[in-house]
């Protein structure tokens, strides 16, 4: 497996040069790339021209997952919750764009970074929740996905280090991923946060994680990076899973709904509310959220569902619950997991 | 270095409602948006207004017809134009936003390279 992720790495790192080569297409002069500030990085430069404002902000993200990472297109389209067709035609249309009208390849000077830098801290999160809970395939997870997201996520926080979001983005991704060797048991299987050994959680990681949100929320209102980095750290802080302080996490999903808008934070709000106020509470926060059109191919909500569904003892919903979340994800270990849960309804 | 066209688009009915001391505010904009890029300025004129335009279309049997008025029926109507040369988008969009567009706004197209 080892070997086959050392290719996997190798293959990506291919696309992302192949990518730079592309964009310079035809013409060496294509722009002065700056060398002013010595944030020389190839992948920066790339990540920041595909996130030109000149593209539209979806299409920015996507171009970047396919190009900077390796993604391939059905990746991209899962992530986006949008058809492959569609996707395949949004990044031609692209690529059009970013060679015909010469968007140029470099990291923009420092007067224009701020204004740069959300669709920045979108792309890179975007590329490490792909990496966290890959969108299809026989592994949890992509390691290498996450660990560039997490070098990117260093990159920027060393170049603009008084920014809260991007300490934040930061911040978050080592929350998350300080979990990493708790996910998988040691057959393989899922492990959810419930039930995962918390002494095998990455300590230093955590440790360097909530000092960066304490210092992002003490530069005042919080945006939506820091909202979730504190969501994060509120998990990390509780050394058993019944001492979550789900009250607090459900306060800061309220904070995150109003700084975000997203039925897939109202869905996370909702489960929340399975725990902080019960599972009948947090079934009607879920049936609210079933019209949603964005949420109609998403396994999670299902996933939700027959969890309350299941505490509720009303088994036979639940498993038709759970059966529809297996239906949906194309990760196989959450699949599996899913059929799982299924048996052991009887 | 690339050529791009800047589409000057404006309200046409807004236009109409100012005085004279505002189109000599514009065009004392538009001198100085000159003496500032002149070096990177290959063209660009002034239009007449929309109501001036003809627009010819060739129909199902190959015929030309011509019609009155703008290819297209738009709020905001082509006023003017400038051809910038630019090493890439960035510098041409830099340039674009020294342009005055009262009622409008500006388009950066690229030229295509027939060369």
């Amino acid at each position: 497996m080892a070997r086959r992720r050392a290719i996997d790495v190798g293959r990506r790192r291919d696309v992302a040069v192949k990518s730079q080569r592309f964009l310079v297409t035809g013409d060496v002069d294509a722009g002065p790339i700056t060398a002013d500030d010595g944030f020389e990085d190839d992948r920066l430069r790339l990540i920041f021209t595909c996130c030109h404002p000149s593209l539209a902000a979806d299409t920015q993200v996507a171009l970047a997952l396919r190009m900077l990472c390796g993604l391939s297109t059905a990746e991209v389209a899962k992530a986006f919750l949008v058809k492959e067709s569609a996707m395949a035609a949004r990044l031609t249309r692209a690529k059009k764009k970013i060679v015909l009208a010469r968007i140029p390849y470099r990291v923009p000077a420092r007067a224009e970074l701020r204004g740069r830098i959300d669709a920045v801290l979108l792309v890179i999160h975007l590329l490490f929740t792909t990496g966290h809970t890959a969108p299809v395939g026989k592994n949890l997870s992509q390691v290498d996905l996450v660990e560039r997201a997490l070098d990117l996520a260093r990159m920027l926080h060393n170049l603009l280090p008084d920014d809260a979001e991007v300490t934040s983005l930061l911040a978050l991704i080592l929350l998350t991923d300080s979990r990493r060797g708790s996910r998988v048991g040691s057959g393989g299987e899922f492990r959810a946060l419930a039930d995962q050994d918390r002494s095998k959680w990455h300590r230093d990681s955590i440790d360097e994680g909530l000092a960066l949100v304490g210092e992002s929320i003490r530069r005042g209102r919080p945006g939506r990076f820091t909202l979730m980095a504190a969501i994060a750290a509120v998990h990390s802080s509780a050394s058993h899973w019944d001492e979550t302080d789900w009250t607090e996490i459900v306060g800061l999903y309220d904070l995150l709904l109003d700084a975000w808008p997203s039925p897939v934070v109202a869905l996370n709000r909702a489960v929340a509310l399975s725990f902080a106020e019960g599972p009948s509470v947090g079934l009607a926060a879920l049936e609210e959220l079933s019209a949603e059109p964005q949420l109609s191919t998403y396994p999670y909500l299902a996933a939700a569902r027959g969890d309350c569904l299941e505490r509720l003892e009303r088994f036979t919903e639940a498993r038709e619950a759970f059966e529809e979340a297996a239906l949906l994800t194309e990760n196989h270990v959450e699949r599996d997991f899913l059929r799982l849960r299924i048996s052991q309804l009887n | 270095m690339a050529e791009y066209l800047v589409l000057i688009y404006s309200n046409e009915e807004s236009w109409a409602g100012t005085d004279e001391a505002f189109s000599t505010k514009i065009m004392d904009g538009h001198n100085k948006f000159g003496e500032k890029h002149g070096a990177s300025l290959r063209g660009g004129n002034a239009l007449e207004p929309s109501m001036t335009a003809t627009s010819v279309r060739t129909d199902a049997s190959g015929k030309s017809v011509t019609t009155d008025g703008p290819f297209a029926e738009t709020k905001e109507a082509i006023g003017g134009y400038y051809v910038v040369e630019a090493a890439d988008l960035d510098a041409a969009t830099a340039i674009a936003k020294d342009i005055p567009a009262p009622f409008g706004g500006i388009e950066v197209r690229p030229i295509r390279d027939m060369s």
